[in-house]
């Protein structure tokens, strides 16, 4: 039998995309949905599953879709997984559920992300409401800080158990990376504030702009609740630290996106937060972030390039991202290292590059780049963004001591997600360096078990 | 908790610079001397960091200087007004310890910055020494709050008032006749560099607050970066106090301009809309 190809998602032209901020992939349509679900095999040992995360039963939810069981299936989703409309979107699946799909082995897996994004839309759509379970009222407080996935994620599950949570945000919007970092053109912030609003119907107390460490000691939160769940994030950038990286021209990704994600600077002088506009930036890694700062300053009107010290092959970033990016025309020149930036009169006007060749596997497995002698050159730009990743934020862990962390900052926990201090939890990046939306969520949901456990003991 | 980001009480102090008096009780009770807030005053506004100059209460003041769009629009509020967003307090507070004999030098709305800082250092019983400068004798505020210092200088631009000159020629001056075990010195970037310069000739160590452009003030976006000995530090969570000997303030200085042309054109808009800004 000759295997059918994988249904093709709608997608907007990458010319006209490239101009706005607006979703560049509609997903499926239902006849798209129900054609990609029937290819699906429904395997007696469905391999899919253990490449997720969260093992959503994928057959199972994929199985309502061909079947035009579109609540059903969304109901199965939400079992496993409090935000498909999100993971839908943004999990890598080429490495997750994708790759593990039997049909891979063909090349064409099934297309399991853009199904359970179908799912989720159409309930959204519909306005299928999630039932509400509240178990009865509990008396225990708990303190969950940072709302990024791990932190609503942890705040859901446990209001659901009946326990009262206050969930505590610095920022002045609730998502965390899902609002300042990644892109309305990638995720439209409506899907967030959806999730956020049902939070507030489980009864969760959402405290925004507080900065947890500095307004409220952590002696106090230990006081006054009975459990906290840290979940604040990778969140604060690394540069690369060569000559030059102080000068104007010269941005974090994680600057650069907020400014415009969160900020709206996109929108300026209507909204007051400015973005330097160039007409030509490099951004300088090839991650998820590296894509959405080179997406983002394309759509201000910029010829971008992206510098990669290794080869496409070694990138990072989700494939689809990658190959959106080169469909709007962005540039990807790999195998380059900056090493220095040139100013004039404090301004940026280029960047010293090397080229690079690849030699062996280093401890990531990845082939380690190394300099190719008198091979330097230069690239004229006026902006240049860095998206090499992300440290430990020492935000809250600086004022909240007696935690035990590991050698590059980050918080060591037990596998229920317990910290060394027993009423305290934590997960998401700030436990494992930057990670996935879907492991972060994950990582709250355990913690809310082990809370819950611990609660009860 | 009172969190609701009123505005209690509301004074002109000087051409362009209001005093303003905030609901908030969490920034009330856990600030520090040094430490600093974040507003965003509406929906579409900024993120913009003001030093606290104060708590009573629930309430906690700032003094703000009309320099651009949300200074002139923070400074157009009225007494009963709300802010959309205060976040707070940020930052490492001041080293306050006894150290002896401390020099304060305030300039400009650097005056306010430091009376938390003075009263600080007046409760671990320092000998504190303060010259305030401005620049005629109108722009003095709040100089009835010194009241307990040792010794009081005034210096001014144009000699209207005390001392002719510059705030760091009137250190060098007391630095000739006496010696202190630290300093600080706030306002104007032009003359915390001049008073570091000044510090560095005498081996003084010399806190100075820099007011780097910010956007979340947690760390997480490293736009607020600056050189110290050649090491990136961000300001807003390792600072806004660093010892000005180390600060590369040519570096600084050009990351304040960074905005320079968005920032006239939101001003122009704003007058536009609003028009002449009598309120000032
Ligand atoms: C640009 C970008 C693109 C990405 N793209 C993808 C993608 O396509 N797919 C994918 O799976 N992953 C992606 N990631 C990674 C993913 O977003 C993160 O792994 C995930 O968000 C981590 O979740 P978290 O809950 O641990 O932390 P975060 O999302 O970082 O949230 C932490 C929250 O805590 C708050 N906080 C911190 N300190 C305090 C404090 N003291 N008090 C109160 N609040 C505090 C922060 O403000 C923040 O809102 C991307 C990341 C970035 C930056
Ligand atoms: C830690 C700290 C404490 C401060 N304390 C005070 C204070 O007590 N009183 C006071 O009047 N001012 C204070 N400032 C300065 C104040 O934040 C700026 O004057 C204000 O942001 C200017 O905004 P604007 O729109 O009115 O002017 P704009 O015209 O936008 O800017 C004028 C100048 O202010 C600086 N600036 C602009 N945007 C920012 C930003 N987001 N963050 C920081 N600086 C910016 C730039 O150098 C710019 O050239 C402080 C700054 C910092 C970093
Ligand atoms: S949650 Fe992510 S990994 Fe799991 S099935 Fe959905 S898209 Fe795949
Ligand atoms: S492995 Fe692929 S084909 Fe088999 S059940 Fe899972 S998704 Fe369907
Ligand atoms: S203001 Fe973003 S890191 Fe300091
Ligand atoms: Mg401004």
């Amino acid at each position: 039998m000759a295997i059918k190809e994988r249904t093709k998602p709608i997608e907007r032209n990458p010319k006209e995309r490239a101009k706005d901020f607006d979703e560049v992939s509609l997903g499926f349509d239902e006849k798209r949905a129900v054609a990609e679900a029937k290819r699906c095999l429904q395997c007696k040992i469905p391999t899919c599953i253990k490449g997720c995360p969260v093992g959503i039963d994928i057959p199972g939810f994929i199985k309502q879709i061909a079947e035009k069981n579109f609540e059903k299936a969304y109901k199965i989703l939400k079992k496993y997984n409090s935000l498909p409309a999100i993971c839908g979107r943004v999990c890598p699946q080429e490495v997750q559920c994708e790759s593990a799909c039997v049909l891979n082995k063909v090349n064409q897996p099934i297309s399991i992300g853009n199904l359970e994004r179908f799912a989720a839309d159409w309930a959204f759509k519909e306005n299928i409401n999630d039932e509400i379970k509240i178990e009865k009222k509990k008396k225990q407080k708990i303190a969950v800080i940072g709302s990024g996935p791990a932190g609503l994620t942890n705040s859901a599950e446990l209001a659901k158990r009946g326990y009262s949570v206050d969930l505590y945000e610095v920022f002045h919007t609730a998502g965390g990376v899902l609002v300042y970092g990644i892109p309305e053109f990638r995720l439209p912030k409506e899907i967030v504030k959806k999730e956020v609003k049902f939070l507030e119907m489980l009864g969760v107390n959402i405290l925004l702009d507080i900065p947890v460490g500095f307004a409220i000691h952590p002696r106090e939160l230990l006081e006054n609740y009975d459990a906290i769940f840290i979940g604040v994030g990778a969140g604060t950038p690394k540069f690369m630290g060569i000559e030059g990286t102080e000068l104007n021209g010269v941005y974090s990704a994680n600057e650069f996106l907020t400014r415009i994600n969160l900020m709206k600077a996109y929108k300026f002088p209507n909204t007051d937060t400015p973005v330097k506009f160039a007409k030509k930036v490099v951004v300088i890694g090839g991650g998820n972030t590296a894509m959405d700062a080179a997406r983002s300053a394309l759509r201000l009107g910029a010829d971008v390039t992206i510098v990669y010290r290794r080869s496409e092959k070694e990138m990072p970033a989700r494939k689809a991202e990658i190959h959106h990016a080169k469909e709007e025309g962005i540039k990807f020149l790999t195998l380059t290292q900056p090493i220095r930036y040139i100013g004039e009169k404090g301004k940026l006007v280029g960047i010293e590059c090397v080229k690079m060749k690849l030699g062996e596997p280093d401890e990531s497995g990845r082939r380690r780049p190394i300099p190719i002698e008198n091979s330097n050159f230069i690239i004229e730009t006026e902006l240049a963004i860095e998206a090499i990743g992300t440290q430990s934020n020492k935000f809250l862990l600086s004022q909240f001591k007696g935690l035990n962390l590991n050698k590059w900052g980050y918080i060591v926990t037990d596998e229920n997600g317990q910290t060394s201090l027993p009423k305290v939890f934590a997960g998401g990046d700030i436990v494992t360096g930057s990670a996935t939306v879907i492991l972060a969520m994950g990582a709250g949901k355990k913690a809310a078990y082990s809370i819950d456990k611990f609660l009860n003991s | 908790m009172k969190l609701s980001n009123k505005i209690t009480r509301k004074e002109k102090l000087a051409y362009g610079i209001h005093m303003l008096w905030i609901e908030n009780e969490l920034v009330a009770k856990n600030a520090k001397a040094g430490q600093f807030v974040i507003f965003r005053i509406y929906e579409n506004g900024e993120r913009i960091p003001i030093t606290i100059a104060g708590t009573k209460n629930n309430e906690f003041r700032v003094i703000v200087k009309a320099v651009g769009k949300s200074t002139y629009e923070l400074c157009r509020l009225r007494e009963g007004d709300y802010i959309q967003d205060v976040v707070g307090p940020l930052g490492q507070p001041s080293e306050i310890r006894k150290y002896g004999n401390v020099l304060v030098v305030g300039g400009g709305v650097g005056i306010a910055t430091i009376i938390p800082i003075v009263n600080e250092l007046k409760k671990h019983n320092n000998k504190v020494d303060v010259i305030l400068a401005a620049r005629n004798k109108n722009y003095f505020i709040l100089e009835e709050e010194f009241h307990e210092v040792d010794n009081l200088y005034f210096v001014t631009d144009d000699g209207s008032r005390g001392f002719k000159g510059f705030a760091h020629e009137m250190m060098e001056k007391l630095l000739k006749e006496k010696n202190y075990d630290v300093a600080w010195a706030i306002g104007p970037s032009l003359m915390m560099k001049a008073c570091s310069d000044i510090s560095r000739k005498y081996n003084l160590k010399i806190w100075v607050s820099l007011n780097a452009i910010m956007v979340d003030g947690t760390g997480m976006c490293g736009g607020c970066r600056v050189k110290i000995n050649d090491e990136l530090k961000y300001t807003c969570v390792d600072g806004p106090e660093f010892d000005g000997r180390f600060v590369d303030w040519e570096s600084f200085n050009t990351r304040l301009t960074q905005y320079k042309e968005e920032e006239k054109l939101a001003l122009k808009k704003y007058l536009e809309k609003v028009g002449d800004p009598i309120w000032l």
